[in-house]
């Protein structure tokens, strides 16, 4: 059976969405890897060893995981520090959904409407998305598949992503969980982290707290 | 396709809801869609199409219905009014057009309420401006649009060619040929709307006044089981205000700021509907058993059609069998998504296709030409229009002079 092949681009000028080229999300239990369905278990090991292999691996964790809706989202947050500092990852927030005019600061910040701006700034080879709504994590993915190279994973709470090269669904604490342990195991296995060093920026109201150093 | 949509023996994702299995203010018990068709007795009624709408409105958990009743064509307003005056609705008001209704069904969906109501012909047309906006904003809005006339001078009487305008709005658009077909697409409907990879409104059509004013044998499920609430958590986008999308794209949008990257948002964002509808094949396919139903589809003679075209395709496939002329069927369920798959396997052996339709555009044979390999097999037609009716003996006629059958009309 073919199915179209979700990559890292730069694909084209205007690439398709992966669901109307026929590629279907999984079902419970099941993820993604390039648009091919696969067991969940397949895939953390996958997106462990790709996170390993990036220069820049970087998680957008998006409002639903910024904000302390509830207990849950606090300790899911939690769980993704822990991701970020295992590795190590960058983590730079998309906040929220607005345009940024007149100019989005690309070093510590990302925006569905032009994603693809804080990739090249960072150089971002490898990303996940967490906690960022369905509508705007698939714009976000398509633009980023349009005209970047970065590898695209998306650890969703809902019904996953297509438009990602790699998608987990029902993303809940203990999947984080589990793909920290992932890279752990790897880790011990001899895996080495490719990840160039950086400090993680941290700001407050008034301003950078802790500066990006790259 | 990565991955082929099993059929036998799946179910939709059974709801999660929080109030799953607890009752509301009028003792129904929110029950999993899955549970409602399939497990509960569903009990024979005799009623009207518009007496339908309103018994799936009684048992579909809708926050709020807004109305603009357009009486003769459907009485489903005004019954889910009644509704409304028992407390089965949190919201129930009118409208000044079905422009302001559509508008005020935004507001209420918006709210995180689950929205009904209905529409027909020229008000169709009115509120068009709404529906893409609707998708747009992911509201998982459900209309029923009971098809009349659209043109002037005015006719009551089905027509499809509203259908035609809803086909690129974004909306997931499912056409009813029964009675049944309405209550049962009405109910799932809202729940393949909402699913959060879908997440887009729902036109479920029927044809005005043989569908809605003709009484037929109905199936309902039991009326102490009702859907488990719309959860507006499970929402693609956030909940809205002024400063966040999609309101502040309405209010600000990208567009407006001229440059590459705020064109490709939009484009994504166009991208991104067109993927919610696709996507709402899976959840389609399990809860109405396929997109298209197949009656002897390996035939060399077929009729591919939707509505109640269908149930006058078959008495003229009967009417032809008696004469020895065996022609199969494929009924459309739904045209958005359109079964394009479905189509081509099923007109695979055929020879000639016929596509009956009440319109005078024949919106559909062109999606079937457009759809299937040598489609010079597509007759167009018969065609009725303006309220006609179209007769078995019409269609029989068609097949068996395209067929080069002499008969007493042709042969004069």
């Amino acid at each position: 059976m073919s199915h179209y092949e979700v990559k890292a681009g730069p694909e084209a000028f205007l690439p398709p969405a992966a669901a109307t080229m026929g590629n279907v999300l999984p079902d419970p239990g099941e993820a993604h890897i390039g648009g091919k369905i696969v067991p969940e278990e397949e895939a953390y090991e996958y997106a462990a060893r790709k996170i390993l292999g990036a220069k820049v691996p970087t998680i957008f964790p998006g409002p639903l995981v910024l904000w302390k809706w509830n207990d849950h989202v606090a300790a899911k947050a939690t769980a993704i520090r822990e991701l970020a500092n295992e590795v190590p990852m960058r983590l730079i927030p998309m906040a929220d959904y607005r345009p940024k005019y007149p100019k989005i600061d690309a070093a510590v910040e990302i925006n569905p409407n032009h994603p693809n701006l804080t990739i090249w700034h960072n150089k971002i080879d490898v990303c996940i998305f967490i906690g960022v709504h369905c509508h705007q994590a698939n714009l976000a993915l398509k633009m980023i598949r349009a005209s970047t190279s970065c590898y695209t994973m998306a650890m969703c709470a809902m019904a996953g992503h297509e438009d990602a090269c790699l998608s987990f669904r029902d993303a809940d604490l203990e999947k984080i969980q589990r793909l920290t342990a992932a890279v752990k195991k790897l880790k011990a296995e001899g895996v080495e982290v490719q990840a160039n060093s950086f400090t993680q920026f941290q700001m407050d109201r008034s301003g950078f707290v802790v500066e990006p150093v790259n | 396709m990565n991955k082929q949509v099993e059929l036998k023996g799946k179910r939709i994702i059974a709801s999660k809801h929080v109030k799953l299995g607890q009752k509301n203010r009028k003792g129904q018990t929110y029950t999993d869609i899955n549970d409602i068709f399939y497990k509960a007795e569903q009990t024979p009624n005799f009623l009207t199409g518009s007496e339908v709408i309103k018994e799936a409105i009684r048992r579909a958990s809708v926050g709020t219905s807004v109305a603009y009743p357009i009486t003769p064509q459907s009485e489903a307003a005004a019954l889910i009014g009644e509704l409304y005056a028992e407390d089965y609705l949190d919201e129930y008001f009118r409208g000044e057009s079905e422009f302001a209704v559509m508008g005020q069904c935004a507001g209420s969906s918006f709210g995180g309420h689950r929205v009904f109501t209905t529409t027909a012909g020229p008000g169709t047309l009115r509120a068009m401006e709404n529906f893409p906006m609707w998708a747009g904003s992911r509201l998982p809005i459900q209309v029923c649009v009971t098809c009349r006339g659209i043109n002037s001078p005015l006719s009551i009487q089905p027509d499809t060619l509203e259908m035609h305008y809803l086909l690129e709005t974004g909306m997931l658009v499912w056409h009813a040929e029964t009675a049944q077909d309405l209550y049962d697409f009405i109910l799932k409907g809202f729940i393949v709307a909402e699913q959060p990879d879908v997440h887009v409104p729902i036109a479920v059509c029927c044809d005005g006044f043989f569908v809605t004013h003709t009484k037929d044998t109905v199936n309902l499920s039991p009326e102490d089981l009702c859907l488990t609430p719309y959860n507006p958590y499970e929402s693609p986008v956030t909940c809205m205000d002024m400063e966040i999308a999609p309101y502040r794209m309405m209010r600000d949008p990208f567009v407006m700021k001229s440059n590459y990257i705020n064109y490709s948002t939009h484009a994504s964002w166009q991208q991104e509907i067109k993927a919610a509808v696709e996507r709402s094949r899976k959840h389609t396919i399990v809860l109405l058993n396929g997109l298209i139903d197949e009656e002897n589809s390996d035939r060399e003679i077929l009729i591919v059609t939707s509505g109640t075209a269908v149930s006058q395709s078959r008495e003229a496939i009967r009417l032809l069998e008696e004469e020895g002329i065996k022609v199969g069927l494929v009924k459309i369920k739904t045209i958005r998504p359109f079964p394009y798959e479905e189509i081509k396997r099923a007109t695979k052996h055929a020879k000639h296709i016929f596509v009956p339709e009440f319109n005078v555009a024949g919106w559909m044979a062109r999606e079937i030409k457009s759809t299937i390999r040598d489609n010079e097999r597509v007759y167009c037609g018969p065609h009725v229009a303006g309220g006609m009716t179209m007769p078995s003996e019409v269609i029989v006629e068609e097949v068996k002079t395209h067929l080069g059958i002499k008969t007493a009309q042709n042969s004069r």
